[in-house]
């Protein structure tokens, strides 16, 4: 059964038609990619998933339930939280405040308490730089600390915009690696991603995008070595 | 001796018009920083405000207390309910649309006060009876006294709540970035609400404190005081709270300056000349940031 399926899903931005019937689902435990080159509608999808868009025509469903028209802010207390593309942290406010703004929808003072902690054991350097400003950290921290906001709301699933976006090659594999970790903590993850090589490697399943359809789906290690996405994606 | 004393007049007088403006200039500022919007119907919550307090007091003959309380209450009901008809509806409109409707609002107000209550203006005694107190030779009046307590508890308060709140946090969330701010699962619509329900609250106080200093009421009373508290807060950085507390006294104060030791008639003139100088100088008001428009 699975956990998000998304159902031809038609998205406009006014008359222009960014997602033409898309069709995909994500099974518990997994980490998918979807892949693409810019503008193929990766972030679109994402942001219609999640309530900050909502499509014109198609369904989504969460855990058997009908969130196609259900608005943003109450997608993160269903179990869904997203990190948004360009991070998007509070730059004003402290990193310990954007954190506990990641955990806005929970009451249990105690439970915020553990999953703060668990953030921090993940993110030591979020831990040392919690009293600065969110605008003063590093690209890699700032990712970081998105990451981090997401998961203080304890989601079930993770949607994650270009984690690797703007960032230098050793961080960039930090932070694979951590998406990882997230994953195998029991998180199901949702990846969209342009570096294709990283995302396969360490995705179960992936999705092709092109202007807005599915080109292509299936294992992510037997696209790694399909020719035509070797070509398009892989740079090989 | 007798210089040094006229200056501390002044100064005191400055600061309790300017806390007026600082108080007016909050809302316009909250409102602003959440909505992104000139809410120019702001400056008529405060002649709403004034007329209510008449209402309550002369009219229905509430005690001072309550009746404080029931205007405030009342103004920010009218806060939400503006935010609810006339605004909301253009969210995702242009910006020049949301500025001619507050426009347009504050129209409506200022006529249906005129409907209502007739353009002759309506003496109304203060409810402030607080004995003025001589420090030093220097007499400071009851009025005063209020106002600056008033203002320096609102502000002191207003400040804590932003910092220290979980509805602070949304409202600060919400003004730097929206979707982001959704993601985290806070209401934006009901972060803006209350955002509009506190700002009308602090112009209800502003249009008290003010009626109690003019003692007449007339539908376009709010007009001048709410025109100030803008410039007053854009001086300041319009967005940031403790501009608009900046922006307010600095202004109450040159006003009262210039009125006593350049000319009444000019006072206005050099107000509005430091508004240019300064945004000459830094665009962005004294205490605001430059903010950079992302893409």
């Amino acid at each position: 059964m699975a956990m998000l399926e998304v159902k031809d899903m038609e998205v406009y931005y006014g008359v222009i038609q960014a997602i033409k019937g898309v069709s995909f689902q994500v099974n518990e435990g997994e980490i998918i990619a979807l892949i693409g080159a810019n503008g193929a509608g990766k972030t679109t999808i994402l942001h219609a998933v999640t309530g900050l868009l909502t499509p014109q025509k198609g369904s989504i469903l969460f855990e058997d339930k009908d969130i196609t028209k259900t608005p943003a802010h109450k997608i993160v207390s269903l179990g869904m939280a997203h990190v948004p593309e360009g991070r998007r942290v509070f730059s004003e406010l402290s990193v310990y405040q954007n954190l506990k703004l990641g955990a806005y929808t929970r009451s249990d003072k105690g439970e915020i308490e553990q999953t703060l902690e668990m953030v921090y054991k993940r993110f030591p350097r979020l831990e040392e730089r919690r009293n600065q400003l969110a605008g003063t950290l590093s690209g890699g921290e700032q990712q970081m600390l998105a990451m981090g906001r997401a998961l203080m709301s304890d989601p079930r699933i993770i949607l994650m915009d270009e984690p690797s976006m703007g960032l230098s090659p050793i961080l960039v594999n930090e932070i694979f690696d951590i998406i990882q970790s997230v994953s195998e903590a029991g998180t199901t993850v949702l990846l969209v991603e342009q570096n294709a090589k990283k995302a396969l490697a360490i995705a179960d399943r992936a999705y092709v995008l092109e202007t807005g359809k599915i080109v292509m789906s299936g294992d992510a290690k037997e696209l790694m070595n399909d020719d035509s996405i070797k070509k398009a994606y892989l740079g090989e | 001796m007798a210089l040094l004393n006229s200056i501390l007049a002044q100064l005191l007088n400055g600061l309790r018009i300017g806390s007026i403006y600082a108080l007016i200039a909050l809302g316009y500022t909250m409102v602003y920083g959440i909505a992104k919007m000139i809410n120019f119907a702001h400056g008529d919550i405060i002649m709403v405000g004034a007329y209510a307090l008449y209402v309550f007091v002369s009219i229905l003959h509430v005690p001072a207390v309550p009746a404080v309380i029931l205007t405030i209450a009342f103004c920010a009901l009218m806060g939400i309910t503006i935010e609810k008809v006339a605004y909301k509806p253009l969210r995702n409109a242009q910006r020049l649309a949301v500025l001619i409707t507050a426009i347009g609002v504050s129209y409506l107000l200022q006529n249906l006060a005129l409907l209502i209550f007739k353009a002759t203006p309506i003496p109304f005694g203060s409810i402030i009876k607080v004995p003025s107190i001589q420090i030093a030779g220097l007499t400071i009046s009851g009025l005063t006294i209020v106002t600056l307590a008033v203002t320096a508890l609102i502000m002191a308060g207003l400040t804590l709540f932003v910092n220290k709140t979980k509805i602070g946090h949304a409202m600060l969330a919400v003004s730097e970035d929206q979707g982001a701010a959704e993601l985290m699962g806070i209401n934006v619509n009901r972060t803006i609400s209350i955002t509009f329900a506190i700002g009308s609250a602090l112009a209800a106080v502003a249009g008290i404190l003010y009626i109690c200093q003019y003692e007449s009421l007339i539908p376009t009373l709010g007009a001048i005081p709410g025109i100030k508290a803008f410039v007053a807060a854009v001086l300041g950085g319009i967005g940031s709270i403790p501009g608009a507390m900046f922006g307010g006294l600095a202004l109450g104060i040159i006003e009262s300056m210039s009125k006593a030791y350049i000319s009444t008639q000019l006072s206005d003139a050099i107000v509005f000349s430091v508004l240019v100088i300064v945004l000459l100088l830094k665009p962005s008001g004294i205490l605001g940031k430059l903010s950079v428009e992302k893409v």
